[in-house]
């Protein structure tokens, strides 16, 4: 034996492998085809040995020959040999060329679910990772729904190796076996925050996949999403995280809003090329649906109108290229009816333009101009095409004169507030473009004509502001007037002196350089006359700026009289004056480069930062500055500013201070204690800095502060039963009135008070969740329906109704009117809730549309409450529109995580909601320290029509033995347009015991240990008339019931699960015809005895 | 989803073929030469990707591929994954490899394309991306690799010899050697099962 072992191991040595296969090959190109089969000759001899080593090597060579195109399935069998070898190496040879040659017709495939099983548990993690390669390439429907469930075991499998391959997995098998979706998503779910980064990504891939195929129904996540969308590094989750946005966003407009800020972000801060353009990507997908959008959808469409554009202009930032193209686009944004949507698009313009497109766009921009009534749209119309013309210092204008007019143009638009602002730009434009100043005199001499036009009105006219440039253009460049006679009567008109001060001072100045002008032009005329004329005119009108009320204009008015009268005497002598006064205003003002005092050298000795006087005290050129600005407008009230002041002043002045303050109501007066604090350092002990000595905390009374609510709650609950309700709601409008701003309508509150409009909700309790409901026809169902995954379920699919709930049920049905209004008549809860009770039984089939949920690891299937809620007027504003699903989680032995989605199903808001369960001695809601246990929990979101979110919370549970029930409430405020009320929902949480027991995969030799070790308590249980094939019955045992199948022989299976606090449950189950037999052992007979019960239930409605 | 990830050098010999969907083996081979066809009259200077073939495609698949050398990496892919990703991915798969065969050549992959199955097995499963981060990949790999040694112990070392042997270029050893009379006893040989 030990020769054989030996010599097959040397001959081994000189088999082909692998690498010699691939020489022969290539040393016989010329008979490749041959020289192959001679080779699989080899190879099937080497499959016929017994060494695996050599089976190994063969399947291996098999492999190469396969990617050269040669069907190898005729040694399917040999590769299951070699997958099934225990040595890694062997094993991972015999995957590999499984994965490369199988497919769902291979018929050997069958034989590989319990070897795959086992690699799946075994404690190697490569083993399981190899397993689990293979089992992605060549799953089947029936290998999906075999292994289902010890691939959701692996996905908590301790190496974050295991559990991302586990992960990602899970969407090949529901792609095989779609009923596994349901019971697998709260915990793929879970796996999207996993700690490990791998595991993470392998989730979004997941969930990025089955929302491909129906965005919708993955909306809810959406905030998840985000939170890894804002906290992940890893680019590729990201990219994934993007896309999936991209495709959520036309679904759900008010996502977009959101999106924007971190998708900037991203932009901003990826270095990662395609990470980039994915987000680029995103935005230009909702640009896509804002060009193409539905009609009937407008609201809609401009929101995402607005988002495209805001998102446009971030892009616009650093890539001004790519929006440039959208052009068209933006300038059609500026023919909305919206007006944000306008003043968006007006942003982008601002980066789109170019030399070329400049005055097309601006022409646009002035068509508006016109259009525009309203002032501020108007106005940043004016604003924006100012801002784009003279953007980087005019570097797209190419024509000036073009521009002047544009600016003359402007100024007639009546109203608007920034006549400063083209007063100032027709200044630079005329200051620095030399060439240009003809042009513009010219046109502002026509303004300074026609300036009756700007100042129409005074009251509301800014515009006024540009003859401010006009005037001192006309005279600082009189010589390009072409009629500075004109001009300069213009200028004097009386109509001037209604204009502004500053105005008119400008305009008497600059009426002194035309007049010089002028007086140069007449003078070289043999008429002495004209001359003498000018001066006469500005004699006689120059009287009325001297009366002027601004001292400016009567300043500078009275000395160009006194000029004027002299020069007039000086011309009745005939003396040349023209040279000498114009003299007066000689030079030429040259544009100054913004860094040109960089180039002026600091003189020896100045030192620029030193003081030139002692630093005044920060406080004090505080105090003073209002002062100053005062002083400088009205000169009467002014008094000498002391910049050195000294003790005695600031005593008294503090003394004054203090009179004031103590006069003035606005200040909070300083008591004597924080004053000391304050006393050893003048100059800053004036300010007025009081410390608040509050004798009452900063509390309002009605404020929502949590310790106020509690003490409201308590005294709620001592108050009788009967008035339970109403005080409900009187506490909640108290608590609301604190809040104050958030109800700013009027018909809101009014709602709460008016007992007119008291409502009251009929509740109505669903059916418990049967297991039932996973018949075949489902099944077909649910592949027809392809991944819909959060939905509610169809009519047809809706669940059976449990037998001994109907029982328990009812006396007498109430219909539903009356219901109703028994809920109105009847203030006191009992009778109505018992009728309520009544009811639902009635009418849950009719009215109960039950979206579930369940978790198949550790399911927990709760009570399903089916509220429907109704409003008690006539028009039914509310149907039975609210479901929700309530699905648990275990975490340890005594802690139970319930989940909660909360769906929203009416048309209005619902806000507040406070989620209450009445504890029993054996389950308890854990709430957060310092508060009662009758209080209730608050849901940490709003629900928005149509939207769902889901809240957890935590049990604590002592026993696990028995099922539990626990009753509920939910409250919460409905909020419409113009209404808002308080309501409450009553529910039913179901902990069964099933939901205590987790999959626990067992070796068949420790469940033959533990049976033997007779410390087990056995219970049997048969059920009847199951006609569906047996491994669908262990599959649904092992779904519904948390087991794991040890082992199978025949019609014959062992199966073996573990509850959370340790207790062992071993089934045999059996089966002949459509009977089953279930022999049961447990260490604990009451939780044996409960499951049985729960596994009898599960299979009687089928 | 990835469809499909080929190899093939510049005369369109697969180097590595991996279908995430079955094909019979012709029409696989059909899916390579068409692929290389499309791929290889394409110059160096245009883009990365384009449309798929007949075969593989569908207006929702994408070939995005690079050259490198002598080689052609291919992902078949559909719109659900980023193109520019997908380039990063071919650039992590080279570059995972260039570390695992330090300064991978062709002939690595004619010679070990079970290593490079495995090597890709970490970071492609079924179709989707498990893994972009080249450490971890690195790290898994050689784990592996490890293991295979250790699993291989002394019985390992003389198969390994052989093949180094072989690798020399050495004349061919002779086939047949007959062993039968010969008895040796190798205490710490473990059995072979």
């Amino acid at each position: 034996m030990a020769l054989k072992i030996v010599k097959g191991s040397i001959d081994r040595m000189f088999d082909k492998n692998l690498q010699d296969l691939v020489r022969g090959i290539r040393n016989h190109k010329e008979d490749e085809a041959k020289y192959i089969s001679t080779c699989i000759d080899e190879i099937k001899q080497e499959l016929k040995q017994d060494n695996i080593a050599v089976k190994a090597n063969a399947v291996c060579k098999l492999t190469y020959l396969q990617m050269l195109g040669y069907d190898v399935s005729w040694a399917a069998f040999n590769i299951v040999e070699v997958m099934s070898s225990s040595k890694f190496t062997y094993k991972r040879i015999g995957y590999l060329a499984a994965s490369q040659c199988f497919h769902e017709s291979t018929d050997v495939i069958m034989l590989t679910t319990n070897q795959i099983r086992k690699d799946l548990s075994s404690p190697n993690q490569y083993d399981t990772g190899v397993a689990l390669t293979g089992l992605s390439c060549f799953v089947t429907p029936d290998l999906a729904r075999d292994l289902a469930n010890d691939i959701m075991t692996l996905m908590s499998h301790t190496k974050p190796y295991i559990r991302k391959k586990a992960v990602l997995i899970m969407y090949k098998v529901f792609l095989k076996y779609p009923e596994s979706l349901r019971p697998a998503f709260p915990r793929l779910k879970e796996k999207l925050e996993d700690p490990d980064p791998g595991v993470q990504s392998a989730a979004v891939n997941v969930i990025c996949e089955l929302a491909r195929r129906n965005p919708k129904n993955y909306l809810s996540l959406a905030p998840l999403f985000f939170k890894l969308m804002t906290s992940s590094t890893n680019n590729w989750v990201l990219i994934k995280i993007i896309k999936l946005f991209g495709a959520l966003t036309p679904l759900e407009p008010r996502l977009g809003k959101k999106l924007i800020e971190p998708l900037t972000n991203l932009i901003h801060s990826t270095s990662a090329m395609s990470l980039l353009y994915e987000c680029v990507n995103t935005v230009i997908a909702v640009l896509i649906s804002l060009s193409s959008g539905m009609p009937n959808h407008s609201a809609s469409i401009q929101v995402m109108k607005y988002l495209g554009l805001l998102a446009m202009s971030k892009i616009l930032k650093t890539h001004p290229k790519s929006v440039q193209s959208h052009k068209d686009l933006i300038l059609q944004c500026l023919d909305d009816k919206d007006e944000s949507i306008r003043l968006r698009a007006l942003d982008l313009l601002y980066g789109m333009v170019s030399k070329k497109n400049l005055m097309e766009i601006v022409k646009k921009l002035m068509l508006h101009v016109d259009k525009a009534e309203g002032t501020t749209y108007r106005d940043e119309l004016l604003t924006k095409i100012i801002d784009i013309c003279s953007q980087s210092n005019y570097q797209y204008i190419t024509n000036f004169e073009w521009y002047i007019s544009i600016l003359v143009e402007l100024t007639r638009l009546e109203g608007t507030r920034h006549g400063h602002l083209i007063a100032s730009q027709m200044l630079d434009v005329a200051i620095r473009v030399k060439a240009i100043r003809a042009f513009a005199v010219a046109q502002m001499a026509t303004l300074l004509d026609n300036a009756h036009l700007l100042t129409g009105n005074m009251q509301r006219n800014g515009i006024c502001e540009v003859l401010y440039a006009a005037a001192w253009i006309c005279g600082e460049f009189s010589e390009h007037l072409e009629n500075p006679m004109q001009t300069l009567e213009a200028m004097l008109r009386p109509k001037v002196a209604t204009l502004p001060g500053h105005i008119q001072a400008v305009y008497v100045q600059n009426a002194a350089k035309l007049f010089a002008t002028v007086l140069k032009s007449q003078e070289g005329n043999t008429d002495s006359t004209a001359a003498q004329e000018t001066s006469q005119l500005m004699i006689d009108r120059l009287p009325l700026f001297v009366q002027s009320a601004n001292l400016e204009v009567q300043e500078r008015a009275s000395c160009i009289l006194q000029l004027v009268k002299y020069i007039q005497k000086l011309q009745q002598k005939d003396v040349e004056v023209a040279e000498e006064v114009n003299a007066l205003f000689a030079g030429e003002l040259n544009p100054v480069a913004p860094k040109a005092q960089k180039k002026v050298p600091v003189p020896e000795g100045l030192d620029l930062d030193a003081w030139i006087n002692e630093p005044p005290s920060e406080s004090e050129s505080e105090d003073e500055q209002p002062k100053a600005i005062f002083a400088k407008e009205e000169p009467k009230h002014s008094r000498p500013r002391h910049t050195e002041v000294d003790e005695k002043e600031l005593a008294r002045r503090r003394e004054v201070r203090k009179q004031e303050q103590a006069n003035n109501p606005f200040y909070i007066k300083a008591s004597p204690s924080s004053q000391k604090v304050y006393q050893d350092t003048p100059g800053v002990e004036h300010i007025p800095v009081v410390q608040i000595d509050l004798s009452v905390p900063l509390k309002v009374p009605g404020l929502p502060m949590s310790d106020q609510y509690v003490k409201l709650e308590e005294e709620r609950r001592q108050k009788e039963r009967a008035e339970k309700k109403k005080k409900v709601k009187k506490n909640r409008k108290e608590k609301r009135s604190g809040r104050g701003k958030k109800h700013d309508s009027g018909p809101e509150s009014e709602e709460d008070i008016t007992p007119a409009h008291l409502v009251d909700i009929v509740t109505e309790e669903m059916p418990e969740v049967c297991w039932s409901c996973y018949s075949q026809k489902q099944h077909s169902n649910c592949l027809s329906l392809c991944f819909g995954f959060p939905r509610p379920l169809a009519d047809s699919e809706k669940l059976p109704v449990r037998s001994h709930r109907a029982a328990e049920a009812l006396k007498s049905p109430v219909e539903d009117g009356d219901a109703r209004s028994a809920a109105i008549q009847e203030p006191k809860k009992k009778s109505s809730k018992e009728k309520r009770e009544k009811k639902k039984d009635k009418d849950r089939d009719r009215k109960v549309k039950l979206k579930y949920f369940f978790e198949n690891y550790v399911p927990f299937i709760l009570k399903i409450a089916l509220p429907s809620v109704y409003l008690v007027d006539e028009t039914m504003l509310f149907s039975p529109i609210k479901v929700y699903d309530i699905q648990g989680n275990l975490q340890d032995g005594s802690q139970v995580v319930v989940s909660v989605i909360f769906e929203n199903k009416c048309d209005s808001f619902l806000k507040s909601m406070e989620f209450n369960v009445l504890d029993s001695l054996n389950t308890k809601l854990q709430r957060p320290e310092g508060s009662g246990p009758h209080d209730g929990l608050a849901v940490p979101f709003q629900l928005p029509p149509g939207v769902s979110n889901e809240a957890q919370f935590v049990f604590t549970v002592q026993s696990i033995v028995m099922p539990q029930k626990l009753k509920g409430t939910l409250t919460f405020i409905v909020k419409n347009e113009d209404s808002s009320t308080h309501e409450k929902l009553d529910f039913k949480l179901h902990f069964t015991c099933t939901s205590y027991l987790i999959t626990t995969p067992c070796y068949s030799d420790a469940f033959a240990k533990l049976l033997e070790s007779g410390d087990l308590k056995s219970s049997s249980v048969r059920l009847e008339g199951v006609n569906m094939p047996f491994h669908h019955l262990l599959a649904r045992i092992c779904f519904h019931h948390h087991f794991s199948v040890v082992e199978r022989i025949d019609s014959c299976a062992s199966m073996y699960s573990r509850s959370v606090q340790g207790h062992h449950v071993c089934l045999l189950v059996k089966t002949a015809g459509q009977t089953v037999n279930v022999d049961a052992k447990c260490d604990e007979p009451t939780l044996l005895g409960n499951v049985l019960d729960e596994i009898k239930q599960t299979f009687s409605q089928c | 989803m990835i469809k499909a990830i080929l190899i093939f050098n510049n005369h369109g010999k697969p180097r590595l073929s991996k279908f995430y969907e079955h094909y019979t083996e012709d029409t696989e081979q059909q899916i390579i030469r068409e692929t290389f066809h499309l791929v290889s009259k394409r110059d160096e200077n245009v883009c990365n990707f384009l449309e798929g073939g007949m075969l593989i495609g569908g207006s929702d698949y994408k070939l995005i591929y690079r050259h490198y050398a002598t080689l052609y990496f291919v992902f078949c892919v559909d719109s659900s994954e980023s193109e520019l990703g997908i380039l990063d991915l071919i650039q992590v798969f080279v570059e995972t490899l260039d570390k695992c065969f330090e300064n991978v050549c062709e002939l690595d992959l004619i010679f070990h394309v079970d290593k490079v199955h495995n090597i890709l097995a970490e970071m492609v499963m079924g179709g989707m991306v498990l893994e972009t981060n080249m450490n971890e990949i690195i790290m898994q790999v050689d784990a592996q690799n490890k293991m295979e040694k250790s699993e291989a112990g002394i019985a390992g070392a003389p198969a390994r010899a052989v093949s180094a042997v072989k690798n020399m270029n050495l004349p061919e050893m002779p086939r047949n050697i007959n062993i039968g009379d010969i008895s040796i006893k190798v205490p710490n040989l473990p059995s072979f099962k």
